[in-house]
């Protein structure tokens, strides 16, 4: 199977150094906070890549760069082929970026309050110029409100006359109006709740059935990530630590980061299994710790972790970045 | 059966509107017993902060409470003068809030404010004070406690942070803690160690928790018994494993069908169409009727009572039918 996204030593620094002023009088050096750090990963079409992290981890800032909202500092994006790098405004570019789209955690910040609803989801069409025929417009918005189940009168209302689960039908709405191939999907129901968040889930599968969409699924919410996706990186401090397929990974987890992640998810099947809560924090991102980010916290660390950057071993098919990858233990 | 601590009895919290009052707590009614942790879940808008809010007293006008009882251990602390409330909590009711941040003083040290919320409550001079401020933060997991009482609260990370607020609310021994939200601002690994240190310290001291969640998660790991609601109401109340092994209530089984289980692949997760009903148009009948796949006429006409199968409480006028034959 071909890959329509390919992620390649993508790597995000952000300068967060203090204004010149202060640093002059105060004597401080310029600070970098590194939010990725060569990363790679390739999403086959019609599958779903999640990539899960806790807060701080680069997961929002990898989906941006793919985007195109943050340039990266290195790496490269390559979409069906196409490097993003040289994407422009001109009509090859434009067209490109009509086959990807995006959906945002909040559908309260999402929604320009001061439009309506058929507007909102009419926009890509105009921009990308798809439909430029009034009536062909609203047919087709009043068809994209039917795909999520929402009503095709909905459309003269504006966002605030609707609940979070609805704006966030709006949100898919509006990411299918130009018929995309490629959606990334950011924290898409972390503001919902459960039984409304079910409800998206449901209907972004069934979405992805339809028309064979390909997602970049990012959660912090792994029992989510379990559901929906296929593949599954794990980020920690701005690295890949392990990318597994996802039956694999919570079955078989290699990295020690990965395990403590997946044991610290709360038991609601009531089994009864002893959990150890996990030790530590995530270490201040500017500064993290030398070697292995994860080394101040890992049961296994050993003296090259201190030291070196662990390469990425693969295991199976997992691919994992971790000097004690495939021992057995 | 032992006496309970906490007895909450028909309790109904309404804002006044210029079109009436809302009702936002509609008669909710449970015991809690010493040392018990009750779950209160339920998604936004069903009622369960605001019945926190209540039996501590901190409601937000126009809120206030228009009827029912709360009594700690016997005694009514619902309709209590403001100043013999304030003794109540912090002293008898500790609380922890969702937000470690905008529950601590930015302006004040961590040492400052626990100090002070040990004098108030305990006769303590300055120095005993500060010696128990240094064990609760030991107590709470926080490393070097005696220099962090020095420390601002923007000086910790959230997971810290919540621990100082945990730290605050069992600073006076109280025999009820109530806990709204604690681990929802956090990240899943930070969230795992508060529970650890919530379940571990009021374990030791035989401390009450009201933990209210919209985390069955959270709920299946902590909590002895567990209360759930909607719209205002509990619909279900039952131990935990009951709940949400063998759930009764349409409700409660969609909730449970909704979310999507770590462990396993579900196909597809069970989804419950519809959504909460608005305050000012809440059904008639069973709040839920218009959801319920199950709804009969008497649904439509007739609040549900609470009726006893097995070891829960249902809201529901077919809770019988429901229980499978053993």
């Amino acid at each position: 199977m071909s890959a329509l996204v390919t992620v390649e030593n993508l790597t995000r620094v952000f300068d967060v150094s203090k204004p010149w002023l202060n640093r002059v009088i105060e004597g401080h050096p310029k600070l970098f906070l590194t939010a990725v750090d060569d990363v790679s990963f390739s999403i086959p079409k019609g599958k779903t890549f999640a990539l899960v992290g806790e807060s701080g981890s680069g997961k929002s800032t990898i989906a941006k760069m793919i985007v195109g909202l943050v340039r990266p500092t290195s790496g490269r994006i390559a979409f069906d082929g196409t490097d993003m790098a040289g994407i422009g405004t001109d009509a090859a570019s434009r067209r490109l970026r009509s086959r990807f789209q995006m959906i945002f955690q909040d559908p309260y910040a999402s929604l320009n309050p001061r439009m309506r609803v058929g507007d909102i989801i009419a926009e890509p069409l105009r921009t990308f110029g798809l439909e430029t025929d009034r009536a062909a417009v609203s047919a087709r918005v009043s068809e994209l409100l039917r795909l999520v189940k929402l009503d095709p009168r909905d459309s003269v209302k504006f966002p605030h006359e609707f609940s979070g689960g609805q704006r966030q039908r709006i949100a898919i709405a509006r990411a299918l109006a130009g018929r995309p191939e490629f959606i990334v999907c950011d924290e898409p129901t972390s503001a919902l709740d459960v039984s409304v968040q079910a409800q998206i889930l449901n209907l972004m599968r069934d979405l992805q059935e339809e028309f064979g969409l390909t997602y970049l699924f990012i959660s912090h919410n792994l029992a989510v990530v379990r559901h929906m996706a296929s593949e599954v990186g794990v980020l920690y401090l701005g690295r890949l630590v392990e990318t597994a397929p996802t039956r694999q990974l919570f079955a078989a987890p290699s990295h020690p980061y990965t395990r403590m992640l997946l044991e610290s998810v709360p038991d609601i099947g009531m089994t009864g299994r002893a959990r150890m809560p996990p030790s530590g924090e995530i270490p201040n991102p500017i500064n993290p710790p030398a070697g292995c980010h994860y080394h101040p916290r890992c049961p296994l660390v050993r003296e090259e972790c201190r030291r070196q950057r662990p390469p990425v071993v693969t295991v199976g098919a997992d691919r994992v970045m971790c000097f004690a990858a495939g021992e057995p233990r | 059966m032992s006496e309970a601590l906490l007895k909450v009895q028909d309790l109904v919290v309404e804002f006044e509107t210029r079109r009436g009052p809302l009702r936002a707590v509609d008669r909710v009614s449970f015991d809690l017993k010493p040392g018990e942790v009750l779950g209160l879940v339920g998604e936004s808008g069903a009622g369960k902060s605001l019945t926190g809010a209540a039996i501590i007293g901190l409601l937000e006008p126009p809120g206030h409470i228009a009827g029912g009882s709360v009594s700690l251990k016997g005694e009514r602390i619902d309709n209590i003068p403001r100043e013999a409330m304030r003794k109540v909590r912090g002293k008898r009711i500790g609380m922890v809030f969702q937000d470690p941040l905008t529950s601590l003083n930015p302006l004040y040290t961590v040492g400052e404010q626990l100090t002070e919320t040990i004098r108030t409550h305990l006769p303590l001079n300055q120095a005993e004070a500060r010696q128990r401020a240094v064990d609760l933060l030991v107590e709470v997991g926080i490393p070097a406690a005696e220099k962090r009482l020095e420390s601002y609260p923007h000086e910790f990370s959230g997971g810290m942070r919540q621990r100082v607020v945990i730290a605050l609310a069992l600073a006076a021994e109280p025999e009820v803690v109530i806990a709204d939200e604690p681990t929802t601002a956090l990240d899943v690994s930070v969230q795992a160690q508060i529970i650890a240190v919530l379940k571990r310290l009021c374990a030791e001291k035989g401390t009450a928790v009201i933990l209210v969640t919209h985390d069955m998660g959270v709920i299946a790991e902590t909590a002895d018994r567990v209360a759930v609601m909607y719209a205002g109401r509990i619909v279900e109340i039952g131990p935990v494993r009951d709940v949400i092994k063998t759930p009764i209530h349409p409700y409660t089984r969609g909730l449970m069908g909704s979310i999507p289980d770590p462990s396993g692949e579900a196909e597809r997760l069970l989804q419950i169409p519809g959504a909460m009903p608005r305050l000012n148009a809440i059904p008639a009948g069973c709040a839920f009727n218009p959801r319920c796949a199950f709804a009969e006429d008497i649904c439509r006409a007739e609040r549900p009572q609470m009726r006893r199968i097995g070891a829960s409480d249902v809201a529901c006028h077919l809770a019988e039918t429901f229980v499978r034959p053993a």
